[in-house]
């Protein structure tokens, strides 16, 4: 089409179109966007997950951010001007992610970029954030922030990191369940966060792992794997994602029925997946690390219900329009409290444009409280500037009479651990 | 895990792996035995298939057996209608030269797999088992569900190779097949029977995916892997042959349930596509190809 329109258009056409261009620009009455600029949309591109192995998480992640950009909108904006979210979908592939964030920059000219999930598109996208100098917010649970492999223009404040998390659960999981575990996690970037700290942080517990099995996240069946988790295995320590995740529990209940090892998920093994489905039985009374519980429990706080009310989530976690739509409400909370750091650093930073995404990124790396409120309805966080990481509570439910019913909170200090890295030294 | 029930378990799940493999390899074959076309678009008729099977079984409130029988008569009729009139509507039109058939078959494809995204979205839909059964054989347990598949294929296999050998159609199919023009001249409508070959490869394969959505759950994507595999054993079995691709799916899935559960499945995907250049070099006709092209 584009070689088309360009071979009919002479060049003489293209001066005239110009010409009347810059004509009407000069007319009375034209404002220009110039003048505008100060109530004219905040605009934030958010790289979704729509297609791919991440569909399920994008759909709610998608949901999520309509409700946070409704909320903030709803109530001023940010420095009075509106949010708008210019959604790209990536396909979950890292080199469409890195393409989505060009889009943002170049095309739509987004001040900052938003809301990945999947480990390997965030590693895939993140180089081009830098190059681009496009403040890249992500929500993806891996230690690669952390861990300094990204760039100062990379953060993750809404969302605690797999190194984090296991960290805190390894003592449950040696106190309550037993020593001797097998690890089966997806083979990419993520579930090799989970096999690395995971598996330190349990043997410097006086724990074993006994067995690790990688499986592919594309994978459709997963019996083949099983025989290969040893028998005097204690604890199976499972985490999986993709869109498979349902065959994956599934096959497990088939292979173990209630004879098996106890088991310890990762909600994501579940996540979006409605426990009454038939052949789940079997998970009663066994336990999930969740990020955010997503059965409404005893102690449900006021921020919680402001929270699930606005996305439009039902007590047991699903859809209030479709109880069999469930969410991954572990994870969602992450675009929500994103989006209000992101306000309350272009407010801190009085942000009016693109010129000014270095002071916004400084602003967000200068705080460090979070407390628990509406903007952050998962509970408090401490976020490290240096790292770019916030830390926070991890809940540990157990599967009692179909729903997660809470069993241990960490506090926030579990979670840490040293800096292995300093953004704030890196130049923009 | 024992190495004797490790074994068994591998068998079973590599039996029903080649039940189903055997399915769609099956339709592939015969599109090609009888129209020399390769369909590319196969893997998507499977999916078409699966997701029909979600569809059918959503609509049927109550027992889901009810559900799956529904899905399991009506499911690969329509996908074959669809089949057919792909046929008539784009294939008879290019008079079915084997180049330009594999491009208009890729473009299928696309058509089908975007179609099946845009309404029934990326999310990988599970349907019930038509009975949850789970037997208890000591090490490990199996579903019951499983050895259905392994049983409805080897009957439906059975009922193919029956209409094949011993009916008119089958006369019919096997004549136009060996020489086309031959069978015209004695008043055989070949491009009746093309369209209907084209329904019934595809209609074969939808059954294989009735059969498997219930374990695997239906994607819109999950057309890929089977069309690779059904072309693996459909040229180590050789094309057109009944026979040469049954063995050959056999061959493939019980070898990659072993392979995968002794190994690993990247490996067992390696051997199978080292089997094929191997049968490419040494008997390029296929395993059981007698019949010249």
């Amino acid at each position: 089409m584009k070689k088309i329109i360009k071979a009919n258009i002479s060049r003489r056409k293209l001066m005239k179109g110009i010409a009347s261009v810059g004509s009407i620009v000069a007319m009375p009455g034209f404002v220009s966007y110039s003048q505008a600029a100060s109530s004219s949309p905040i605009k934030i591109g958010f790289q979704v997950h729509r297609t791919g192995i991440g569909a399920a998480y994008g759909r709610w992640y998608d949901r999520t951010t309509q409700a946070a950009v409704k909320i903030i909108n709803d109530s001023g904006g940010i420095n009075g001007r509106p949010l708008e979210i210019i959604a790209e979908d990536d396909g979950t592939d890292p080199k469409r992610g890195a393409e989505a964030l060009e889009k943002f920059a170049n095309q739509h000219d987004c001040d900052v970029a938003f809301g990945t999930l999947f480990s390997h598109v965030v590693i895939g996208s993140a180089p081009r954030a830098g190059e681009l100098k496009l403040p890249y917010f992500v929500v993806s649970e891996g230690h690669h922030v952390a861990s300094g492999m990204l760039n100062r223009y990379t953060l993750q404040p809404g969302i605690t990191d797999v190194k984090s998390q296991v960290q805190a659960m390894a003592p449950f999981v040696k106190d309550n369940l037993g020593k001797k575990v097998t690890m089966v996690y997806p083979d990419f970037a993520f579930g090799h966060d989970h096999r690395d700290y995971f598996s330190a942080a349990f043997e410097s517990q006086g724990g074993q792992i006994i067995a690790k099995v990688p499986i592919p996240p594309t994978e459709s069946s997963f019996s083949k794997y099983f025989p290969k988790i040893p028998r005097d295995t204690e604890v199976l320590y499972h985490v999986m994602v993709g869109p498979a995740v349902l065959t994956f529990v599934k096959e497990l209940g088939e292979f173990y029925g209630s004879k098996g090892p106890k088991l310890f998920g990762f909600i994501d093994s579940v996540e979006a997946v409605d426990l009454s489905t038939p052949g789940l039985e079997f998970l009663d009374g066994s336990y999930f690390w969740e990020g955010n519980p997503r059965y409404a429990q005893a102690n449900q706080t006021d921020h919680d219900k402001f929270y699930r009310n606005a996305v439009g989530v039902d007590s047991n976690g699903a859809s209030v329009s479709d109880p069999k739509d469930v969410s991954t409400y572990a994870h969602m909370f992450g675009c929500w409290e994103t989006l209000h750091i992101i306000k309350k650093g272009m407010e801190e930073s009085g942000y009016s444009g693109i010129k000014d995404r270095a002071k916004l990124i400084e602003a967000v790396e200068s705080m460090t409280s979070m407390p628990l409120s509406k903007a952050h309805p998962q509970g408090a966080k401490i976020f490290n500037g240096k790292t770019h990481q916030t830390f926070g509570h991890q809940y540990i439910t157990k599967m009692t009479n179909g729903k997660l019913v809470l069993a241990h909170t960490t506090s926030i200090e579990d979670t840490f651990y040293p800096d292995e890295v300093d953004y704030t030294k890196q130049s923009f | 895990m024992d190495l004797g029930p490790y074994l068994l378990f591998a068998s079973l799940e590599g039996l029903v792996h080649a039940a189903v493999l055997s399915l769609i390899a099956l339709g592939l074959s015969l599109v090609f035995g009888v129209m020399r076309i390769v369909n590319v678009a196969h893997g998507e008729f499977f999916m078409l298939g699966a997701i029909l099977t979600w569809w059918v079984s959503n609509f049927v409130m109550g027992n889901p057996a009810l559900g799956f029988l529904i899905a399991l008569l009506i499911v690969p009729l329509v996908v074959g209608i669809i089949a057919m009139f792909s046929d008539l509507l784009i294939l008879r039109h290019l008079k079915y030269d084997p180049e330009v058939t594999i491009i208009a078959t890729i473009g299928i494809l696309y058509i089908i797999q975007q179609f099946a995204l845009m309404t029934f979205g990326p999310d990988a839909r599970p349907v019930e088992q038509p009975f949850n059964i789970r037997l208890d054989l000591y090490w490990f347990g199996f579903s019951a569900y499983k050895f259905f598949v392994i049983f409805s294929a080897i009957i439906l296999l059975f009922c193919v190779w029956l209409v094949m050998a011993k009916t008119k159609f089958g006369l019919i199919l096997r004549a136009t097949q060996l020489d086309s023009e031959i069978a015209q001249a004695f008043g055989i409508p070949i491009s009746t029977v093309y369209s209907l070959v084209f329904g019934v490869g595809a209609a074969i394969a939808a059954v294989g995916a009735v059969l498997i959505v219930p374990i695997q759950q239906a994607h819109y994507l999950m057309g890929g892997e089977p069309l690779l595999l059904a072309f693996i054993v459909v040229i180590i079995g050789g094309l057109g042959s009944l026979k040469g691709t049954v063995v050959a799916a056999m061959l493939i899935g019980i070898s990659d349930g072993i392979i995968s559960v002794f190994f690993s499945p990247n490996l067992a995907k390696i051997l199978a596509t080292l089997l094929v250049v191997v049968v490419l070099l040494i008997r390029p006709n296929g395993l059981f190809r007698t019949i010249r092209i």
